[in-house]
């Protein structure tokens, strides 16, 4: 099938794209890399009115380094979001996790920023930005503002992100060399979405954990972050057994969806054992 | 209509086009170029794939206005002179493919690992073409394929590079 007919504007600029929202009319699409807002074109499951490109907006693509934080711009492509040496040294885990989304041809047009403003509860970007702690940078007409990550994602495919508002950069924090980091995903067959990940992030003081903080993707309508089994691993001994231990909590207050690929206390399960084997590895044991 | 300017196969095109149109139609319906085929609804299948700026893409999933100034190269576009590319004449030569529906998407996946990856091993292979599916194959003479063609391109590099 093929998409419904609709305007297309295609600006260059952020203030131009801005404008072209706010003269597109009652249903606007911003356009990123398509991969998710096509295929639902596609289909006439979306039919807007006017589809404003981000294309070419100046600006909005690559990394680049900003005191404690790197800077990734929303048009940043999976493709380059891996092979960036900046998101490489200060936050591989991003690297590693974009490298399990979809496949090659999908990574070269998909972007960073329109997965997580796309909000996908099986997404795999938004649990990794919830665990590092990200900050969205937001562009609206009446000028810019900055959510943390906790606050960006609202509900199911629901952001901070009200209508006319652009996401035009997120800012990573440069934890890696003080925190271990690594993102655990279960599926069943190439290309195909988490069934369930964990994202870990690990702080050690010699043989203790001293902080923890863990991002779950699919386990409810928003990525969450495993505040109980962070908890339990506050001080724990560096130690394979302190871990599991730990991660038997990390299904507490989630409420993952039951669906054709697994139900909700399978999901559970899944929770706790990638949560004990994603934190096994970022703390290196 | 918007109006586009795209190079196909080394060739310059300017046309109208509607902005829904996908490229995949537009290489198909209005260049002819039936070579890239549609195989889904739900971008997953990778049969539509072309390189768009030297990257593959599912041209499914593309918009003919994104494409405006770009360069297109199709499977119809990879032979030079006449003779086949060596990723198709590996997929010939190692029987590569039943009913072919997949083989364009597949090979043009392929082409794009090798960029990136000239010696890749089977299990970089089934992860470089994961976004293809083939109905017919069971993927191992396609696996074997694309090693054959690594191994013939490598050697056909190393031999320029003797010469020079
Ligand atoms: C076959 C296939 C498999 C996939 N598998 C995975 C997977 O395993 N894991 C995974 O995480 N993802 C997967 N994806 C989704 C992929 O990561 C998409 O790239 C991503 O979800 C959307 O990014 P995009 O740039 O293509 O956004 P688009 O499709 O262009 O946009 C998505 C939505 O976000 C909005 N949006 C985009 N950018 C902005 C912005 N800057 N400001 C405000 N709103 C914006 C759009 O309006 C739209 O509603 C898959 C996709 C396909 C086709
Ligand atoms: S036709 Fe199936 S992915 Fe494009
Ligand atoms: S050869 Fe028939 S689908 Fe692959």
């Amino acid at each position: 099938m093929i998409p419904a007919p609709f305007a297309y504007a295609r600006p260059t600029s952020v203030d131009e794209a801005l404008q072209a929202i706010a003269d597109g009319g009652e249903d606007v699409k911003i356009l990123a890399g398509g991969q998710s807002l096509i295929p639902v074109m596609r289909l006439r499951l979306a039919a807007p009115e006017t589809v404003v490109d981000l294309g070419r907006v100046a600006g909005l693509r690559g990394v680049r380094e900003e005191d404690d934080a790197i800077v990734v711009g929303a048009m940043t492509t999976h493709s380059d979001v891996i092979a960036d040496p900046l998101v490489q040294q200060w936050a591989p885990i991003v690297a590693q996790a974009t490298e399990t989304v979809a496949d090659r041809q999908v990574r070269h047009r998909g972007t960073f920023g329109g997965a997580l403003a796309h909000a996908d509860p099986a997404g795999d970007l938004p649990a990794v930005a919830l665990a590092l702690e990200a900050e969205f940078v937001i562009a609206g007409l009446s000028g810019r503002r900055t959510v943390p990550a906790v606050e960006f994602f609202v509900d199911y495919l629901t952001t901070a992100l009200e209508e006319g508002e652009l996401l035009v950069e997120i800012r990573l924090p440069k934890l890696a060399g003080t925190w271990g980091m690594h993102y655990e995903k279960f599926n069943r067959v190439a290309q195909a979405w988490s069934i369930v990940a964990v994202a870990a992030l690990v702080r050690r003081e010699g043989d203790r954990i001293a902080e923890a903080r863990i991002g779950l993707t699919n386990m409810g309508p928003t990525p969450l972050r495993a505040s109980a089994a962070e908890a339990a691993l506050a001080g724990v001994p560096a130690t394979r057994e302190a871990v599991a231990e730990a991660a038997a909590h990390a299904a507490e207050n989630t409420s993952p969806s039951s669906d054709l690929n697994a139900q909700a206390d399978y999901r559970h399960h899944l929770a706790q054992v990638l949560t004990r084997r994603a934190v096994i590895a970022a703390a290196g044991l | 209509m918007s109006q586009i300017s795209v190079r196909v196969d080394g060739v310059d095109y300017v046309d109208e086009v509607e902005p829904r149109t996908l490229l995949v139609h537009y290489l198909r319906e209005q260049l002819g170029k039936v070579g890239t085929v549609v195989g889904c609804d739900t971008s997953n299948c990778g049969a539509c794939t072309v390189h768009l700026d030297g990257e593959a893409v599912k041209s499914c999933t593309v918009l003919a206005v994104q494409a405006d100034g770009a360069e297109v190269t199709t499977i119809e576009g990879v032979g030079r002179d006449g003779a086949l590319h060596p990723v198709q004449k590996a997929f010939h030569e190692m029987h590569g493919l039943q009913c072919g529906f997949c083989t364009p998407g597949m090979i043009m996946a392929s082409i794009d690992l090798l960029a990136d990856n000239a010696d890749p091993s089977e299990d970089e292979v089934r992860e470089g073409i994961e976004g293809n599916l083939c109905r017919c194959t069971g993927y191992q003479n396609i696996v074997r394929a694309v090693q054959a063609a690594a191994a013939e391109m490598g050697t056909a590099e190393m031999g320029t590079g003797a010469q020079a």
